[in-house]
This record gives C-alpha cells, structure tokens and sequence, in this order.
C-alpha cells in the first residue's frame, strides 16, 4: 500500500478544491456540490487513518458512514431549500439572496 | 512498485482532474455529472484501502441517489437567461483554497503519525497476535450495531428529520410568487 502521506496529500487535494468551489462559484447548486467534495476528501481522510493507524478498531470507517448519511441529508435538504428560494426569486444565485440582510 | 500503489496513484489523479473540472466547469450539468465521476473514483480509492463496504456505499449512494437528486435540482431550477456561474472575485478564493492547501499538506507531511497514542496501541495489539485484515460489511456491521449503536440511531433519527424537512421546504404551496 502507499505511504499514509500519500493519501493525506489527496484529501488535502481534494478538500482544497471543494472549498475553491465553495468560495468561487455563484450558483447555490454549485456550491452545494463543492460542499459535497469537502465532504467526501474528509470522508478519504477517516477511511485513511482507520485503514493505516487504527486497523483493529476502525473507528474511522464507521465515522466515514455516518459522514456519507450526514452528506445525503445535507444534500436533500440543501436542494430542498434550493427549490423553494427558486419558487420565489426564479434565481439561484446566491448574490441575489439578500432578504436577510437589513 | 507494485500494482495496488499504481493503480492509487492513476485513480487519485483522475479523481483530482474531475474534482478540477467540477469547479471549473461552465455548464452546471457537466458540474453535476463530473462530481458523480469524482465520487465513484473515491470509492475505487476506498477499495484499494481495504473498505470494501465503504465502497459499495459510496457508488451506490453517490452513484445512484445523488446523481438523480442534483440532476433533478438543476432541471427544476433553470435560469432565464445564461447565468455567470464563477464570482468575479475568483484569483482570490483560489488563492484562499491554495494557502489551505499548502498548510493541510505540510501538516500532513510534518505530522509522525507512527507515534500518535492510538497507532502505538494499534501497533502493540498487531505484536499480541491479532492480525489486521481487510474489513467487511460484517465486521463493519457488528461495530456499527454494538459499539456505536446510539451514535447509528441518532443518524437514522436525523435522516428521518432531514426527510420531513425536504419534504416541508420544497411542498408546493399557494403563496404568491
């Protein structure tokens, strides 16, 4: 198997992209997406340190199950919210979401 | 070098570049489908780490719920016109991501993660006889279903939740537009 730094970097690859995406992108879809790409590199992280540090434990595999339910909830209820705040503004720019804002 | 470090290597680089693409994208459907790409080459990833449950729920969940969800998502919210889909202050959320990036990775370098308390346990138990295997559903399953139990039923309570709230939000209703 490859060093354990090795998998790290590509989290880190990985996370570092998400959030690029998070911060770059205008469309709430978008940055939804990006969202669930920070997610999934957190989720190579635990499988990493369960697979190398901890293999008769393996906290970190049960933890990256409970990332991916918490991921898929997140999901449905971000594009939930997505929906309706397209239903009333017909945009899904989130510069254009400014009802909050006093 | 042997085959399981190459095969790693060629899966994590194709990861990144659909990862790139994802972000970079400018049709928000290639983003959507790029992203399910990315997800299912993670779970190769997982394979080759010896999850092998973890990767059958990675390309069934990712493969198979998410792909459909987000696809319905960007067809029901279409624009009118042709949107910009990157902020214009983008040189510096890229520069943002790579300070993060060089900090996560020089961590990651720097770190002996060998000597950290649960690797020494880990590596005493290895000395004592038992042996580390790859991991199945079934060892997965019992962990799951004893050690963390509660954890397991609050994530399914929260699921249920999740599922409600969706359902609420994205209802139709007759409030003016």
């Amino acid at each position: 198997m490859v060093p354990l730094e090795h998998v790290l970097v590509f989290s880190a690859i990985l996370f570092s992209i998400g959030l690029y995406g998070v911060m770059a992108r205008r469309s709430a879809v978008l940055i939804l997406i990006a969202i669930e790409l920070m997610l999934n590199a957190v989720a190579v992280n635990l499988v990493a340190f369960a697979a190398y540090v901890d293999p008769q434990q393996f906290s970190g595999m049960v933890f990256a199950v409970f990332v991916i339910t918490i991921a898929a909830a997140e999901l449905g209820l971000g594009l939930a919210i997505v929906l309706r705040v397209y239903r009333m503004r017909t945009s899904v720019n989130v510069d254009d979401l400014d009802m909050m804002r006093w | 070098m042997e085959l399981g470090a190459i095969l790693f290597y060629v899966v994590a680089s194709a990861t990144v570049v659909s990862a790139l693409g994802v972000v970079v994208t400018r049709s928000v459907v290639y983003s959507a489908l790029l992203l399910v790409l990315s997800l299912m080459l993670t779970g190769l990833v997982y394979l080759l780490l010896l999850a092998d449950f973890l990767a059958l729920v990675q390309i069934l969940i990712y493969g198979g719920t998410v792909s459909v969800l987000l696809l319905f998502a960007l067809m029901l919210t279409r624009p009118e016109q042709k949107p910009v889909l990157t902020h214009k202050g983008w040189p510096l959320a890229a520069l943002g991501a790579v300070v993060v990036l060089v900090l996560l990775i020089y961590q990651a370098v720097s770190t002996d993660w060998a000597r950290t308390a649960t690797a020494v346990s880990a590596a005493a138990g290895a000395r004592a006889g038992a042996v580390a295997s790859r991991i199945g559903p079934g060892e997965l399953g019992a962990a799951l279903f004893t050690t963390w139990a509660v954890p397991f039923e609050i994530a399914s309570l929260v699921l249920l939740v999740a599922l409600m709230g969706a359902l609420v939000i994205a209802r139709a209703s007759e409030e003016p537009r």
